[in-house]
């Protein structure tokens, strides 16, 4: 490792917008030895996407690198022609991208996208090639390989559809491989066995790598050397454990603080120094209900089968007691979306029984629940803040439209208090009430879509992935104020998630589901400490941890 | 192969589902037929000073004077047995004239369609290429002055220059020199037909009274072509996979043709579908101008002259050609795009 990789020297990228120069990149210095491991940290609009990008000379056409320059194996390589980059491009450096079904072309099968990439710098039959193709499926490990090199990315699950992309990265051997977000999307056991791949043939054929993330604990669990970048510029370089425990750049102490961790609590996220002001008025222990009061919500034997196919959800029954938090967790296809559906009533259930407060409500068809009373006792907060908002909508009307409807409330000085009031108790702005969605940021969209769910006073609150599209400073300001309202409101919270770190702090008790049954439940802490069954043993094992103990390198 | 048996199953099963919608544009355009002004008796007798007794005479030897849903009935009945009726017009079989004139019109909308394609797909990805530069805005004015010049009038422009003041082109008038001898007919498009025969002459005469109709037609339709196929190029080149596709080094040509065009071509297979169904009915200007002997300017005399007959006969033809091109085009889709199952 005497002389480096690839080496940045003060680059500076730059986009053209329509509202002029935005500079994306601001300066970054840094290298890489041959074979070396890096972790490229930051949140949304740090810049980290834009170094990689810029580094394998892939921005989009408004991109560009205004200075600074970047040294791959001691040669300048921002000034170098388009045709000779071409011959870089994949035989010296590939990348591995986020969301790696769109990344590969859905109409070409498999097997030939990747002896593309194989003929592209080596002049060879396509016999030759296809067969080289099919050695690289099974050094990525996927099952009946001969198979699949006919298949078409969309009859691949997303894991699956990573694979594919190592292959094809992999496939001239590179010295340098970019992996942007490798596992975004995927589950958290896909992400273990897709992360340990990875790393695994980056260690055995010597190629240097990095990996752009937003995950902490990703990062830590599989580099060596981690470099924190904050709007532009790196902001700390360390390794992993120092990082962690001793961060010295205040952006970074934020971010560690923000990353739930196997024992973070809500009021940890937020860094010492910044604490105080929400958790201010402390909130007297919920009163014991008197016996015989029915369950706020009690949910038995519940189906769901769509048609023909094998049931989604299957003998379900759970209960939530007023101003409970339950967790409901699994990976994709566990049926737990499908279960809080049809518990939110958008959905029928195929059996089962639902009853609020003690009322049957199953039997209410999902297209008449809309003018069932407990409508606005059970309210729901969608996944993502973009899409669950009306574009044509303000703040205003999206958080005045269910009190229109549902709260019986007609337009007028009453309905603007109201919606006030609901603004300031999520912490959005009233200057923000006239903007449209398009005009917020993430974390100020998702705020809108708590202040819509609690604004007619719900009993149970369904929240589906609330947090899953935010940064995870802003999830951490979200998830504190998720726990704040149901205190003060003594709300029920049903919380489906996928990441076991968010489910631990946020709920009493959690539900694991696998294939549309429940496998496992319990009191959060101790579920997850000692997991009774295999699959949740494997779910927790799956999540990357940033404790010293658990910091295990792979490489 | 499976799965080219079952695309042959969902196809039938397809067509059939469309039947129902070609029975009622049936009884819709023979009642529409019915209220429109205008009383074919009166148009088919002897003269203007017609008596009325005569012209009552006419109208019984037509079945006008049955009851109007009793005529439906007699039609359905007729057409069902395959019988479209008789023109007024040419004293033919309605069946007979379609079938003499079906193919003329085919022919040069599948000409017209196929120049226009060649022109706009390509014209559509070098505009996308190079957004906002001077071939991309050459692109947009040649498109705008084609939708811009309605079809009569370029056609006559296209006379003016290339049979009047070059004399490149031969008369405008109809599909062959009225002098030269037809090849036998086995598919009615004589480009065809005059290879079978191997009359290269009778070939050259043909495509040469052929290419200025079409030519006229296609610059109509090469606007909405070339304007999607940019658009859905300028999406396929800025999606993931071009990225990964340029990430891993392939040829540009190759990242171009094989991965950004294929999955361009998707969305202009369809709209190529509804303006070939388009042309092929609504070209009656380019017919009437080079005296082309096609369906639709067939329809339009007959419709002036109140002839029932060949009229509802054409509707039912242009709406069956609707469903078939509608078919082939899912088919065709289903094929390029292994995502798609048609059913």
């Amino acid at each position: 490792m005497t002389q480096s990789l690839l080496a940045l020297n003060d680059l500076h990228v730059t986009f053209s917008t329509r509202r002029g120069l935005v500079e994306a990149v601001r300066g970054v210095t840094l290298s890489l030895g041959e074979g070396e491991m890096l972790g490229l940290v930051g949140e949304s609009g740090s810049g980290k996407s834009v170094t990689g990008f810029a580094i394998t000379r892939l921005l989009d056409a408004a991109g560009r690198v205004t200075a600074g320059d970047i040294r791959f194996r001691g040669q300048e390589i921002t000034r170098i022609s388009a045709g000779d980059f071409r011959h870089l491009h994949g035989a010296a450096m590939a990348m591995i991208f986020q969301n790696p079904r769109a990344a590969l072309n859905p109409i070409r099968a498999v097997g030939d996208q990747i002896a593309d990439a194989i003929t592209a710098h080596k002049r060879m039959p396509r016999d030759q090639a296809r067969a080289q193709a099919l050695e690289l499926l099974r050094a990525v490990q996927i099952r009946d390989a001969e198979k699949r090199m006919a298949a078409y990315p969309h009859e691949l699950s997303g894991g699956m559809c990573q694979r594919v992309m190592i292959a094809m990265a992999i496939s001239c051997n590179p010295a340098l491989l970019i992996a942007d977000e490798p596992t975004t999307g995927l589950d958290v056991t896909t992400q273990k066995v897709v992360m340990d791949l990875l790393t695994g043939i980056a260690a055995e054929r010597g190629m240097a790598t990095i990996l752009i993330t937003h995950d902490l604990g990703l990062a830590a669990r599989y580099c060596r050397r981690v470099v924190v970048m904050e709007q532009g510029r790196l902001v700390e370089e360390a390794e992993p454990k120092t990082l962690f425990h001793a961060p010295q750049h205040p952006y970074t102490k934020r971010l560690v603080a923000a990353s739930p961790t196997a024992s973070s609590r809500i009021a940890d996220l937020v860094p010492e120094e910044e604490r105080g002001r929400q958790f201010a008025a402390p909130v007297a222990p919920r009163p014991q209900p008197a016996p015989g009061t029915p369950p706020l919500l009690e949910v038995q034997k519940l189906a769901k089968r769509f048609d023909q196919g094998a049931a989604a959800v299957a003998d379900f029954s759970m209960t939530i007691s007023a101003g409970e938090s339950v967790g409901l967790v699994g990976e994709s296809g566990s049926g737990k979306s499908t279960t809080s559906r049809i518990i939110c009533r958008l959905i029928d259930p195929s059996e089962g029984e639902i009853a609020f407060e003690g009322q049957s409500i199953g039997h209410i068809p999902a297209r008449d629940f809309h003018r069932s009373l407990f409508r606005k006792d059970i309210q729901i907060v969608f996944q993502d803040p973009n899409d669950s908002l009306n574009p044509r909508f303000t703040a205003f009307d999206c958080i005045a439209h269910p009190l229109l409807r549902l709260g019986g409330m007609r337009p007028g000085d009453a309905l603007r208090q109201r919606v006030e009031e609901c603004a300031q108790r999520v912490g959005l702005g009233i200057e923000l009430l006239t903007r449209f969605p398009h005009q917020l940021s993430g974390g100020q969209k998702a705020r809108i879509g708590i202040a819509r769910a609690i604004a007619c006073r719900p009993r149970l609150l369904v929240l589906d992935e609330p947090t899953a599209a935010l940064d995870v400073s802003v999830q951490a300001v979200v998830l504190q104020l998720l726990d704040r309202l149901r205190r003060e409101d003594d709300l029920a919270f049903l919380f489906v998630s996928h990441d076991l770190n968010v489910v631990r702090m946020m709920c009493d008790r959690t539900i694991v589901l696998q294939n549309g049954r429940i496998v496992e439940q319990g009191e959060s802490r101790t579920m997850f400490d000692n997991p009774k069954t295999a699959y949740t043993r494997e779910l927790v094992d799956a999540v990357p941890h940033i404790e010293p103990g658990l910091a295990a390198f792979a490489t | 192969m499976p799965a080219l048996g079952a695309t042959v199953i969902r196809a039938g099963r397809r067509f059939l589902s469309s039947l129902p919608a070609l029975f009622g544009v049936l009884v819709f355009t023979f009642l529409l037929m019915r209220v429109l002004p205008g009383d074919p008796a009166v148009f088919f007798a002897s003269g203007p000073n017609a008596g009325k007794e005569e012209i009552e005479i006419i109208r019984k030897q037509m079945g006008l004077n049955k009851p109007v849903p009793e005529q439906l009935m007699l039609y359905l009945y007729d057409v069902g047995s395959g019988n479209l009726g008789r023109s007024m017009m040419t004293g033919q079989l309605v069946t007979k004239d379609l079938r003499e004139r079906l193919p003329a019109s085919l022919e040069l909308t599948f000409t017209a369609l196929l120049i226009a394609l060649v022109t706009a797909v390509p014209l559509g990805v070098l505009a996308a290429l190079r957004p906002g530069s001077i071939i991309d805005h050459g692109v947009r004015f040649f498109c705008a002055l084609g939708v811009c010049v309605p079809t009569f009038v370029s056609g006559l422009l296209l006379i003016y220059v290339f049979y009047y003041l070059l004399g490149l082109a031969p008369d405008p008038t109809g599909r062959v020199d009225i002098f030269a001898s037809l090849p036998p007919r086995r598919t009615g498009f004589l480009l065809i037909d005059f290879l079978f025969a191997g009359d290269f002459d009778g070939w050259w005469a043909a495509f040469r009274q052929l290419i200025l109709p079409a030519l006229s037609m296609a610059l109509f339709v090469v606007a909405p072509l070339a304007r999607i196929t940019r658009a859905s190029m300028l999406v396929s080149l800025g999606s993931d996979f071009v990225r990964t596709a340029r990430s891993v080094g392939l040829p540009w040509w190759r990242v171009v043709v094989t991965y950004a065009l294929r999955n361009a071509i998707l969305p202009v297979i369809t709209i190529a579908g509804i303006v070939f169904s388009t042309m092929l009915g609504a070209n009656v200007l380019v017919e009437k101008v080079f005296s082309w002997p096609g369906v639709a300017s067939y329809a339009l005399d007959a419709l002036l002259s109140s002839d029932y007959a060949p009229v509802q006969g054409f509707v039912l033809l242009m709406a069956t050609v609707f469903v078939i091109v509608n078919l082939l085009v899912d088919i065709l889709y289903g094929i390029a795009d292994p995502r798609v199952t048609i059913g």
